[in-house]
């Protein structure tokens, strides 16, 4: 008994549990289709290169698990979310095409910049979204919502006007690489792991990810304790932003295209969702990296498995609410006080035997 | 004479007053020949922003509780197919379609005020999952998009309310001499407004949503049910935005998935530029009025110039909203100073 309470209270816990469970829900599926019972852990090589549902879901996740590295050290900070993340990728997407195929063409196969430039460029836009977004929740103290409401409806706008109105399509194979394939595994797997590993490394070898929380738990405390609370929260902002900005070079290198409405649409939520599912509290402090990565692959998880299920993708989001309802249920606190008062009792009843 | 004195809130407001008036006066010195400066273009912003104005409305007394309502523009999404898709496709009677709008608007608002408010989940999730929800069941209704061709409800959408005595009428180029009018749903819009403000200024309830938005912990010592007021408060929303669904349809005649998407922002925009803070406590729906209004008149402007991509409109309410925003964080460093 002793046993299962200590690792129902692990912090990874719900993380990994809701992950096990959707699997489970897999399993169950292909059982009863008469498929193999582990049809989704199933991984082969076609044509090349790596197939299998698991990997479906790593792949298409990594936009996602990306964006959500920079919400939580955001949600840890500043105890608000970041929601321009979504637009935010969709224009430093619009700025790379921009710069590689040049202004006003709609269509290309050679490139008008080194590559490096192009996608350098999308990133340090997101970057400049990012300090812009930080600068206005750290030194003007506005609330981080308002503050990023306003890059979540301009910078879309921004970015259907630097492609002049169109969808700018850039069909060069350098370009397609960062959607694509190295070697047999799919690009976008090893980026993602890449910045999980830079930002983890950053996070460990470095005070930052201590100073995060503190000035999370306590912005004023913190500010008396020696540390600059504002600057603090402006990286992290600005690491949101880049993160914003590498996830929208991958996202628009799989279509090798610009198209500004789509890119991103509702990755904000997801992210958010995901920082959530990872069992870290939105009102700031201590956060947990791994967990929110495990919760942002859980929702890809969730959607692959409804798509293979056989729902619509405008039904998708009915399941995705209950879903994500019932495991911010299990999470509320008054839920959490009543467990601990029940074991309480319990113990109270044991030391009276 | 007493003289009353002007707090930083009502100052905004004043500047929200007179941004609005400005930016109404210079639309109709640069587009005047094309009709901007006619009093039924002004009217036409109420028309076409008739749901919005009732959502505003309803995210203001959210607001005002320290909390957020995402889920307002898939709601209308779903009051909308709903609507459409009961009078087209299976012919039922649109009043009682309407009061069962009504009714899923407050179950709908019950279940998200229950969640926020005695299991303390953070509103930004329970009303996102409340948008994920109405938003598949639009798809759920129908995939389609339908359209109400006639019946009772495409009647009581076009009536037009004139103007009485004729205010503002002019001749227009055939020589037909035209009186401005208004259309139903801008009578409810206008309605839910006042009464609103009234709740808000003058009921127990209205006082209550300032003081949980105020501090919670005082709302409490001061004998509040912070847990009941804060549910109340969602119910609220969603009721009006259930009203504003109907206007809403009334204004388009359509139900489809993609209806209304960003509504929510719009309506959150509408009352930060109107002076209500998100951190609660501080708003008014006469600020957010005006904030829908300045939102429609940017929108018409750059209908009316004809020549500037949509996106321009985007993006001149995110620079207001900047402007907005970093006036009322000046405010509030000049009064923490003053203390």
């Amino acid at each position: 008994m002793s046993k299962i309470r200590k690792i129902t209270s692990m912090r990874l816990f719900l993380p990994i549990f809701c992950m096990i469970l959707v699997m489970a829900a897999n399993i169950v599926y292909d059982v009863a289709c008469g498929n193999f019972a582990l049809n989704f852990f199933t991984i082969s090589i076609r044509n090349g290169v790596l197939y299998g549902r698991l990997i479906d879901v790593l792949n298409r996740g990594s936009e996602v698990a990306i964006l959500a590295i920079g919400m939580t050290l955001v949600v840890s900070s500043s105890a608000g979310t970041d929601i321009s993340v979504g637009s935010v990728m969709s224009l430093s997407a619009c700025f790379c095409c921009m710069l590689l195929a040049g202004y006003g063409v709609s269509s290309t196969s050679d490139l008008a910049v080194p590559l490096i430039v192009g996608v350098l460029g999308g990133i340090l836009l997101g970057c400049l979204c990012g300090a812009f977004n930080g600068a206005l929740v750290a030194y003007l103290n506005v609330q981080p919502m308002v503050a990023t409401l306003i890059l979540y409806s301009a910078a879309r706008a921004i970015g259907l006007l630097l492609c002049n109105n169109l969808i700018v399509y850039v069909r060069n194979d350098s370009y397609k690489f960062f959607g694509g394939y190295l070697g047999f595994i799919p690009t976008p797997i090893v980026i993602a792991v890449l910045c999980i590993l830079i930002i983890t490394l950053l996070l460990r070898k470095t005070a930052l990810g201590l100073y995060v929380q503190s000035v999370g738990i306590n912005k004023k405390a913190s500010r008396i304790a020696g540390l600059n609370s504002a600057r603090i929260i402006f990286l992290t902002y600005i690491i949101s932003g880049l993160c914003a900005g590498i996830s929208g070079i991958v996202a628009s290198s799989r279509i090798y295209s610009a198209d500004s409405n789509n890119i991103g649409l509702n990755y904000e939520m997801d992210a958010i969702l995901a920082v959530a599912l990872g069992g870290n509290s939105l009102g700031g402090g201590k956060f947990s990296l791994a967990g929110s990565i495990i919760g942002a692959y859980t929702i890809q998880a969730i959607t692959t498995t409804l798509y293979a299920l056989g729902v619509s993708t405008n039904v998708a989001p009915v399941f995705k609410a209950i879903i994500v309802i019932i495991i911010v249920s299990i999470q509320a606190p008054p839920f959490k006080a009543f467990f601990k008062k029940r074991s309480a009792q319990k113990a109270l009843a044991k030391g009276v035997q | 004479m007493k003289k009353k004195s002007i707090n930083s809130n009502t100052l905004l407001l004043l500047i929200t007053i007179g941004l609005f008036i400005v930016m109404y006066v210079i639309g109709c010195i640069i587009y005047g020949s094309k009709g901007f400066s006619h009093f039924q273009t002004f009217l036409n912003i109420l028309i076409n922003n008739s749901g919005l104005l009732c959502v505003a409305a309803g995210m203001t007394c959210v607001m005002l509780t320290g909390g957020i309502d995402i889920s307002v523009g898939a709601l209308i999404a779903m009051d909308c197919m709903f609507l459409a898709v009961g009078i087209t496709n299976w012919g039922w009677n649109p009043i009682l379609l309407c009061v069962l709008v009504l009714a899923i608007g407050l179950v709908f608002g019950g279940v998200i005020g229950f969640l926020v408010g005695y299991l303390d989940i953070q509103p930004f999730i329970v009303t996102m999952a409340g948008m994920f929800f109405a938003r598949g069941m639009t798809a759920v209704i129908c995939t389609d998009q339908v359209s109400i061709s006639d019946g009772l409800f495409k009647t009581l959408a076009g009536i037009k309310i004139y103007m009485p005595f004729g205010i503002g009428s002019y001749t227009n180029s055939k020589g037909v001499v035209q009186v401005p009018y208004v259309r139903l749903h801008v009578i409810i819009a206008l309605v839910v407004l006042v009464v609103i403000f009234l709740m808000l200024r003058y009921t127990k309830f209205g006082r209550s949503l300032y003081a949980v938005g105020g501090s919670e912990q005082s709302a409490t010592m001061m004998g509040l049910d912070v847990k009941k007021t804060k549910m109340k408060a969602y119910v609220l929303s969603s009721f009006l935005c259930s009203i504003g669904g109907i206007c809403y349809c009334m204004n388009t005649l359509t139900g489809n998935v993609q209806q209304a998407t960003g509504l929510e922002m719009d309506a959150i925009s509408s009352a930060v530029i109107g002076g209500t803070l998100l951190t609660g406590g501080v708003g008014n729906v006469i600020g957010s009025f005006f904030g829908v209004l300045i939102n429609g008149t940017i929108s018409t402007l750059v209908k009316t110039n004809g020549k500037l991509l949509s996106s321009w409109s985007n993006i001149a309410v995110a620079a207001l909203l900047c402007f907005f925003i970093v006036l009322q964080s000046v405010f509030a460093k000049i009064k923490e100073r003053s203390k």
